[in-house]
């Protein structure tokens, strides 16, 4: 496996506020790596590192086979870069907008025509190649900013939250083009706070007020929480329920879902049994209770859960 | 009466948080003020002087020094021919010139008439009527006194000559001028917009992140303005010529040559603005702000000899008072290359701070 991201020990501070924190992880070739966070913990700064636009306070980090600080220049010819905002010309057509990318990434005269059209191809904008970047709705902007951030075939991606105030449906076609783009070997680092979008990446790391929690693949990433979920659809009020299940051992986190409450336990080696007796003991009646599939939001609180608790026993 | 308030106090919250149009509304009427009041004066006094004398008797130097005393006219050197003359006025060196025919203090000693001729830059209406005035302010008071103290009307008199606008008209002087000012507003304001406008759009995060390097990004954002600037001249020329019959004495292609260096400077400014602003409303204050002295202090609508000493020197760090002599010099009075190379010069010192200030700025906001 060739590592094509290897950050290490990034370090970003602005002013008195420290940004990032010891931010270290590799991403291999061809994979989709998530940087999953809240609004604020360090995501775009960690990727605005990776690209060679800020400086790091202190560490290091290799993009493409290039040192971000001794070569930003030859790390921005090396990747595509897609933003929320899309960053498209809004009174620019769509093909114009892809002409001034190729241009400005240096696509050879003699090869846009035939990257341009890939890329129309790729994403399905054949018919709207003559409308105004302006004009189009959130998902088909989204279409033709990863088009304008591949048309000089770059060899990594970076997206920052991409898909932030867009459809549901243009969300799932937009993973399906980054599993495309994968599997044919461009990796892609993805940031987003949809914890949905966690479940799609081969593997994850997880920044919380600057600093990694944890890193792996979701499916490593649920396992070492050693969570169990379980979901009780109660008979009245949900809040009464909430009440009396708030009370379980071991309780790591209780949230609503219309009717239902779902109730994440920590090391709990019979959660349903333990979820039947606390409703009971209240004298509450239910219509089901099931063992659910536990998720990677389910993961992401429980590791803030873990950061605070390391806090208090620090203090 | 609550909505009405809610959003009065609204905006008046919004306006505080931007700093930058709080200065402007502060700054602006005090610059304004200051200029209008201290600055402004269409009475000019001190017009740069040359004396053409062909007698060489005592009776010119009498005049001359009377002249002088008047306050309208600073001798500034002695020519010995029309074409010295022309020299003076189409380098801008003199204003005026005084030309005292042969025969002229023999003609006095008799007694007898005698004139002498006043020649005139017309290009600036201003310094046409303040030093005609002197002229004939001087030459009346002479032979009143001499009218009574002999008795007799021997009676001197002045000859006005105006160069280059004969019929006084104001679009001859405007017309050259609106040039300057168009450029200066166009080339400052379309490049602080650009900028602040990527900025806005969130385009030039994506710039920054792509290999574009930021001198690309620069010069590559100039160069269409430049095209912009060139049409917008030939029009104003064309239409100046067709319809308010202004002539064009000097070469078009020096004329173009030079403005690209004035264009240059402007658009350099305005990326100097364009890295201040944060949105494209603050580009544009900043542009507006910019262009009022320009208009005011650069000899646009006042005449620059009638501006005090501290106001001058301010004007010399605005292209626009370069450009307005050298276009005024071109196509009013057929001035080349070497009249007007000190101006030249000037805007290209200008440029290059400019230059210099825009690219330090720009390296800031890419790291």
């Amino acid at each position: 496996m060739t590592v094509v991201v290897d950050a290490r020990h990034l370090h970003r501070r602005f002013g008195k506020l420290v940004a990032v924190r010891d931010v270290s992880f590799q991403v291999d070739k061809g994979e989709i790596f998530g940087v999953i966070g809240a609004n604020g913990a360090g995501k775009s700064t960690t990727i605005r590192m990776l690209c060679g636009i800020l400086r790091p306070t202190s560490g290091s980090a290799t993009v493409v086979g290039h040192d971000v600080l001794q070569e930003p220049e030859a790390v921005k010819r090396s990747i595509g870069y897609m933003t929320q905002r899309f960053s498209l010309y809004e009174d620019l057509t769509v093909e114009e907008n892809l002409r001034f990318y190729a241009g400005i990434y240096g696509v050879p005269r003699n090869r846009r025509r035939e990257r341009i059209d890939a890329v129309v191809a790729r994403v399905g904008l054949d018919d709207r190649r003559r409308q105004l970047a302006g004009t189009l709705s959130g998902g088909w902007k989204q279409r033709v900013a990863l088009a304008c951030s591949t048309i000089h075939e770059p060899p990594l991606l970076f997206l920052d939250e991409p898909t932030a105030g867009v459809d549901p449906i243009s969300r799932r076609r937009f993973w399906d083009q980054i599993h495309a783009l994968a599997a044919e070997g461009t990796t892609i680092l993805v940031t987003t706070h949809y914890m949905d979008e966690a479940e799609r990446c081969h593997r994850l790391a997880f920044i919380f007020r600057g600093a990694v929690l944890d890193q792996g693949t979701p499916a490593q990433v649920i396992a070492r929480r050693r969570l169990r979920v379980v979901e009780v659809e109660v008979e009245g009020s949900t809040l009464e329920a909430a009440a009396a299940l708030r009370r379980l051992e071991r309780l790591d986190e209780l949230s609503f879902f219309g009717t239902v409450v779902r109730i994440a336990l920590r090391d709990e080696p019979e959660p349903t049994a333990r979820v039947v007796g606390a409703l009971r003991e209240a004298g509450l009646r239910w219509r089901r209770v099931d063992e659910a599939r536990v998720s990677v939001e389910d993961a992401f609180v429980a590791m803030v859960h873990e950061d605070a608790r390391r806090e208090e026993n620090a203090a | 009466m609550s909505r009405l308030a809610a959003i009065a106090i609204k905006e008046l919250t919004q306006l505080r948080r931007d700093r930058m149009t709080v200065a402007m509304m502060v700054v602006f009427p005090v610059v304004q003020l200051l200029v209008f009041g201290y600055a402004i004066d269409t009475d000019v006094r001190h017009v740069p002087t040359v004396v053409f004398d062909q007698d060489g008797g005592a009776a010119p130097r009498d005049v001359a020094r009377s002249l002088e005393a008047t306050g309208f006219y600073d001798v500034v050197g002695h020519v010995r021919s029309y074409a010295e003359i022309s020299d003076a006025l189409r380098r801008g060196v003199a204003r005026v010139a005084l030309v005292f025919p042969p025969g002229f203090s023999a003609a006095s000693g008799a007694g007898r008439e005698r004139s002498f001729q006043l020649v005139v830059d017309g290009s600036d209406p201003q310094i046409v009527a303040s030093a005609t005035g002197g002229a004939t302010g001087l030459v009346a008071a002479r032979n009143q006194r001499a009218t009574a103290q002999r008795g007799a009307a021997a009676p001197l008199k002045v000859e006005i000559t105006n160069w280059y606008n004969p019929e006084q008209r104001t679009a001859v002087f405007v017309v050259p001028g609106i040039i300057g000012v168009i450029l200066t507003m166009t080339m400052v304001m379309l490049t602080a917009m650009a900028i602040a406008r990527e900025r806005e759009r969130g385009t030039l995060e994506a710039l920054i992140v792509s290999p574009v390097r930021s001198f690309e990004l620069m010069v590559g954002k100039i160069v269409p303005y430049v095209g912009i600037g060139y049409v917008q001249i030939t029009l104003v020329l064309i239409v100046g010529h067709v319809v308010f019959d202004v002539p064009f004495v000097g070469s078009v292609a020096l004329l173009y040559l030079m403005t690209l260096v004035f264009m240059a400077a402007n658009l350099a400014l305005g990326l100097v603005f364009s890295t201040l602003a944060k949105t494209q409303q603050q580009a544009m204050q900043m542009s507006f702000f910019f262009l009022l002295p320009n208009i005011l202090l650069s000899g646009f609508a006042f005449p620059w000899e009638g501006m005090p000493r501290p106001a001058q020197l301010l004007s010399e760090v605005l292209p626009l008072t370069h450009f307005l002599r050298i276009v005024r010099g071109i196509v009013l009075k057929g001035a080349g290359f070497e009249d007007l190379q000190p101006h030249l010069t000037a805007m290209g010192v200008i440029l290059v701070a400019f230059v210099a200030l825009a690219t330090l700025r720009f390296h800031k906001r890419l790291d």
